[in-house]
C-alpha cells in the first residue's frame, strides 16, 4: 500500500522536476495568501514551517540539478528568452537559493515561541504571510534571468520586510521601518533607472541577453551612467558602508525572527545581486579596468570593515551591535567582489553563505537570550553564562567566527580573501583585514564578558535555558558553523566552481 | 544647440522631476512630505520609460495590415508594474507614518531623533 | 449626513451602479481593447470609495467588511498563481495558457488571460478598498493616545514615559 503511494509520489516528482525552477518561487509566493486565510497563529506557523520545507527541498533539488546537468534555463508561460521572462539557475544562484531557503527552512521551528511573545497575536498570521511573501521575494531575485523582473521581485522582498520590521515591539520600530523603506525605494527606483538606460539602449531586458550586447556600446556614456545607478541602487539596499544608514534600527528593534531572517538573507541577496552586475551583466565589457569601479568598491568595501566594526564597539544594544557587524561584514563581501580575482570571488561567495549561517546563529541566541530573559541591552547578559549554558556556548562559536578563529567557518573566508589580497599583490587590504578580525575581537568580546565574567543581577528570577524548538534550530546552525570549517572541502569547491564559472563567462563575453 | 535641448525635452522634464522629489526626500523633515517627494521621484522614473517608447511616425501596437512601424508596448506594460509598487510602497509608507504619529506625537525627523536619544 | 446632502446621495446612488457596470466592462473587455484587471479594479474599488466618501467608513464597511475584503484580497492572488500551478498540471510551463486548454491553444490563451486578469482585478479592488478604509476609517488602538491635532509635540519626559521600552505601543 505504502509502496504505492510512494511510486505516484515519485512519478508526480519525476513530472514536476523540470519544473522546480518556477515552483521554487511559486510555492511560497502562493502559500503567501494562503496564510491569510487560515488565520489560526498556529495553524499558520505549521503551514509556513512545511512550506518553507518544502522551498529547500526544493532549492537542494535544483542545486543537485545544476551539479549534474549544467545550467538551467526557464521559459516562464512558455515565451523563449530572450522575448519572455527566463528564469535561469547556475551554479552561484543555485548555491544562493538553498542558503536562503535553508535559512527560512531553518528558523520557522525557532519562530513559533519568539513571534508569539513578540508581535501581538492577531497580527501574528500576517507575521507569517510576510515571511513568506518576503522569502518568495529573494528566490525570485536570485532566479530571475530577467532585469525588470529581478526589480519587481526585489519590492515585493523589500515591502515585506518593511512590515516585517515595523511590527518590532519598541516604537522605533516604526521609524526604523519608515527610514528603510525611505531608503530601499530610492535604491530600488536608482535600480529601474539605470535598467530603462540599459533597455533604450539595447532593447532588451534579459541579463544574459543584455551582456552579449553592452560590450558594442561600452563606450557610451549612457551605459557608464547606467552602471552607476545600478551600483548605487544595489549599494542602498546591500547596506555598503556610507549608505548603511537604515540598517542598525531595522535589525535592532525588528521581530527577533525578522531579524534572523532578514540579516541572514535580505543583504546576503544584494551581494549576489551586485556580482551578477558586475560579472554577469557587465562581465564582457572592460569597466571594471577604465572606469574605477573596482578601487571604488575596494575603497567602500575596506572603509567599512574598519569604520562599521569600530561603531559597533560603542554600541549598547545587542542587536544593534551585531548589526553593525553585519555592515562590517558586507565589506568583506563588496572587498571580495571587487577585488576581481578568483580567490576574491570566492572568498565573497564563500562569505555569503557563511555570513549568513553565523548571523543567523548569533541572532538566533540573542533571541533565545530576549525570549527567557528580556535581554536588550549587553548588561543584561549578565550571568546567562551560567544560567543558559547552552544558548551562551552557541553564541560564543558565532562571535569566534565573526572574528575569524581556526576551526570556525569564519577562518575558511577570510583565508581566501586574504590569499586574495596576496594575489591582488597589496599588502595594505591584507592588513585591514586582519586589523578588522582583531576589532571584531574587541566588540565581541564585550558580550562575552557580560556573559560569562560579570554577575547576574541581585533580585533576578532565576533564568531558565530556551525550550528546545528554540535549541535545536540553533545548534544546527552552530553546528554547521564549525562543521563546514572542519570539512571545508565542500562548499569551496562549490564556491569556487561558482566564481570560475563566473569569470570565464565573463572572460567569453568580450568576443561579441 | 537648442535643437539638442528640444529635441530632448522630455528627458530635461524627467531629470527635473527627478532631482525635485530626490531633493524633498534629502532636505523634508516632515514625514509625509518625504513619502510624496519619493513619490515625484518614481513618477519621474516613469516618465522616463514612457516617453521612450514612442516612435516617430510610429503608430499604437494593434497589429493591421495598413501599418508597418509600431511604438513600442513594452514600456508600458514595465511601467504599470512599477506604478502598482509604487502605489504599494507609498500607502505603507503614510501608513507607518500614521503610527508613527500616534505614537511619538510628531511626524517631523528632528523631533523624533530627540526623542529617540532619550530612549535606551 | 445623509439628510442633509440630497444632491449628493441621489447623484452618487445614481452614479454607482454605472461605475461598478463600467469597471466589470473593462474587466471583461480587456481581451480585446484597452482595459484590464488594473484599471478595472481600480474603477470598481472608486465605486465603493465614492459610497463611503457619501454615506461614512463606518457604514460602507458593513457592506465590505474587512475579512471578506481581506479574503478576498488573497484569493485574487490564488487565483493568478493558481493558474500558474494548472498550467505545470496540465503538461505546460508556468503559466503558460498554451496547455490549459488541451485541444486549442488559443482558447488556452483566452481562458488563460480571463482568469489571471480576473485574479489582478479582485485583488486590486480589495486593496484599494482596504487602502481607502485604512486611512478613512482609522482609529487609534485601544492603547495609543488619540492623535489630537492641537496637541503640541510632547516634553521629553513625558514621551520617554508614555513609551517604556520594552511594551512600546499597542
Amino acid at each position: 500500500m505504502i509502496a504505492v503511494y510512494w511510486q505516484t509520489a515519485m512519478a508526480w516528482l519525476t513530472q514536476l522536476e523540470p519544473h522546480f525552477a518556477p515552483l521554487q518561487v511559486a510555492i511560497p509566493l502562493i502559500a503567501a495568501p494562503i496564510c491569510v486565510l487560515i488565520r489560526q497563529r498556529r495553524i499558520a506557523w505549521f503551514f509556513t514551517l512545511v512550506v518553507t520545507w518544502v522551498t529547500f527541498a526544493i532549492a537542494v533539488a535544483l542545486l543537485v540539478q545544476v551539479r549534474s546537468s549544467g545550467d538551467i534555463s526557464y521559459a516562464i508561460g512558455g515565451w523563449e528568452p530572450p522575448w519572455g521572462i527566463e528564469y535561469k539557475v547556475d551554479l552561484l544562484s543555485a548555491l544562493v537559493l538553498v542558503i536562503v531557503a535553508g535559512i527560512a527552512a531553518a528558523v520557522m521551528p525557532f519562530a513559533r515561541v519568539s513571534v508569539e511573545r513578540e508581535v501581538p497575536n492577531p497580527r501574528i498570521y500576517l507575521f507569517y504571510t510576510m515571511y513568506l511573501l518576503s522569502l518568495a521575494g529573494l528566490l525570485g531575485i536570485t532566479i530571475t534571468g530577467d532585469a525588470f523582473n529581478l526589480f519587481v521581485f526585489l519590492e515585493i522582498s523589500s515591502l515585506s520586510s518593511y512590515v516585517l520590521i515595523s511590527l518590532g515591539r519598541d516604537t522605533r520600530a516604526l521609524t526604523a521601518a519608515f527610514r528603510y523603506l525611505i531608503l530601499g525605494t530610492l535604491g530600488a527606483t536608482f535600480y529601474v533607472i539605470g535598467v530603462g538606460m540599459l533597455y533604450m539602449m539595447t532593447g532588451t531586458l534579459n541579463i544574459a541577453d543584455l551582456a552579449t550586447r553592452l560590450p558594442a556600446l561600452q563606450n557610451l556614456r549612457v551605459v557608464e551612467a547606467a552602471l552607476a545607478f545600478l551600483l548605487v541602487g544595489v549599494g542602498l539596499k546591500l547596506a555598503l558602508f556610507p549608505l548603511h544608514t537604515w540598517l542598525p534600527n531595522a535589525y535592532a528593534f525588528a521581530p527577533t525572527v525578522a531579524t534572523i531572517f532578514i540579516a541572514a538573507t535580505a543583504t546576503k541577496v544584494s551581494v549576489y545581486v551586485m556580482i551578477r552586475l558586475l560579472y554577469t551583466l557587465f562581465g564582457g565589457t572592460d569597466f571594471f579596468a577604465t572606469t574605477g569601479v573596482d578601487e571604488a568598491l575596494v575603497g567602500l568595501g575596506m572603509v567599512g570593515m574598519i569604520a562599521a566594526a569600530l561603531i559597533a564597539i560603542f554600541q549598547r544594544n545587542v542587536k544593534r551591535l551585531l548589526a553593525y557587524s553585519s555592515v562590517s561584514q558586507i565589506g568583506y563581501m563588496v572587498l571580495g567582489l571587487a577585488l576581481g580575482n578568483v580567490a576574491g570571488l570566492t572568498a565573497a561567495i564563500l562569505h555569503i553563505v557563511y555570513h549568513a549561517l553565523m548571523k543567523a546563529a548569533l541572532f538566533m541566541a540573542v533571541g533565545c537570550a530576549t525570549t527567557q530573559a528580556r535581554v536588550v541591552q549587553i548588561e543584561d547578559l549578565a550571568g546567562l553564562g551560567r544560567q543558559m549554558p547552552v544558548t551562551m556556548a552557541s553564541m560564543v562559536v558565532g562571535i569566534l567566527s565573526l572574528i575569524g578563529v581556526p576551526l570556525t567557518v569564519g577562518f575558511v573566508s577570510k583565508w581566501y580573501l586574504l590569499q586574495a589580497a596576496f594575489v591582488a599583490g597589496d599588502w595594505a587590504i591584507a592588513l585591514v583585514i586582519v586589523a578588522s578580525g582583531l576589532i571584531a575581537a574587541v566588540y565581541g568580546w564585550r558580550v562575552i564578558e557580560a556573559a560569562y565574567f560579570t554577575d547576574a543581577p541581585e533580585g533576578r528570577a532565576e533564568v531558565a535555558e530556551a525550550p528546545l524548538s528554540m535549541l535545536v534550530p540553533l545548534w544546527l546552525l552552530t553546528g554547521l558553523c564549525v562543521l563546514l570549517a572542519l570539512n571545508a572541502e565542500w562548499t569551496m569547491t562549490l564556491a569556487e566552481e561558482a566564481a570560475r564559472a563566473l569569470m570565464n563567462g565573463a572572460a567569453a563575453g568580450v568576443v561579441p | 544647440m537648442s535643437y539638442a535641448v528640444f529635441s530632448s525635452f522630455n528627458y530635461w522634464m524627467v531629470i527635473v522631476l527627478m532631482m525635485t522629489g530626490f531633493f524633498i526626500v534629502i532636505a523634508q523633515g516632515n514625514m509625509v512630505k518625504k513619502v510624496f517627494g519619493l513619490n515625484i521621484f518614481q513618477v519621474s522614473v516613469f516618465l522616463f520609460y514612457i516617453s521612450m517608447s514612442p516612435i516617430e511616425g510610429g503608430t499604437p501596437p494593434i497589429l493591421d495590415e495598413r501599418f508597418e512601424l509600431y511604438s513600442n508596448p513594452l514600456p508600458h506594460v514595465l511601467i504599470l508594474t512599477a506604478i502598482v509598487v509604487g502605489v504599494a510602497g507609498m500607502a505603507l509608507g503614510l501608513a507607518l507614518v500614521v503610527r508613527i504619529k500616534a505614537a511619538y506625537g510628531t511626524i517631523e525627523e528632528d523631533e523624533i531623533e530627540r526623542l529617540e536619544e532619550e530612549m535606551p | 449626513m445623509m439628510r442633509e446632502k440630497p444632491i449628493l446621495r441621489v447623484v452618487s446612488k445614481n452614479l454607482i451602479p454605472p461605475i461598478m457596470l463600467f469597471a466589470l466592462y473593462v474587466q471583461f473587455h480587456g481581451d480585446f481593447g484597452p482595459g484590464g484587471g488594473f484599471q478595472a479594479g481600480v474603477i470598481f474599488a472608486s465605486a465603493f470609495i465614492l459610497q463611503s466618501l457619501i454615506i461614512g467608513v463606518a457604514e460602507a464597511r458593513r457592506v465590505a467588511r474587512s475579512a471578506l475584503v481581506r479574503s478576498l484580497l488573497a484569493f485574487g492572488g490564488i487565483l493568478y498563481i493558481g493558474v500558474g500551478f494548472a498550467a505545470v498540471a496540465m503538461g505546460g510551463n508556468f503559466l503558460d495558457y498554451d496547455a490549459l486548454d488541451p485541444h486549442d491553444p488559443v482558447h488556452g490563451q483566452h481562458l488563460g488571460i480571463l482568469l489571471i486578469e480576473l485574479g489582478v482585478g479582485i485583488t486590486v479592488a480589495t486593496a484599494m478598498i482596504t487602502i481607502f478604509f485604512t486611512f478613512a476609517g482609522y482609529e487609534p488602538l485601544p492603547s495609543e493616545p488619540a492623535p489630537d491635532p492641537n496637541r503640541e509635540a510632547p516634553e521629553r519626559e513625558d514621551l520617554a514615559q508614555a513609551v517604556p521600552p520594552h511594551e512600546g505601543r499597542r
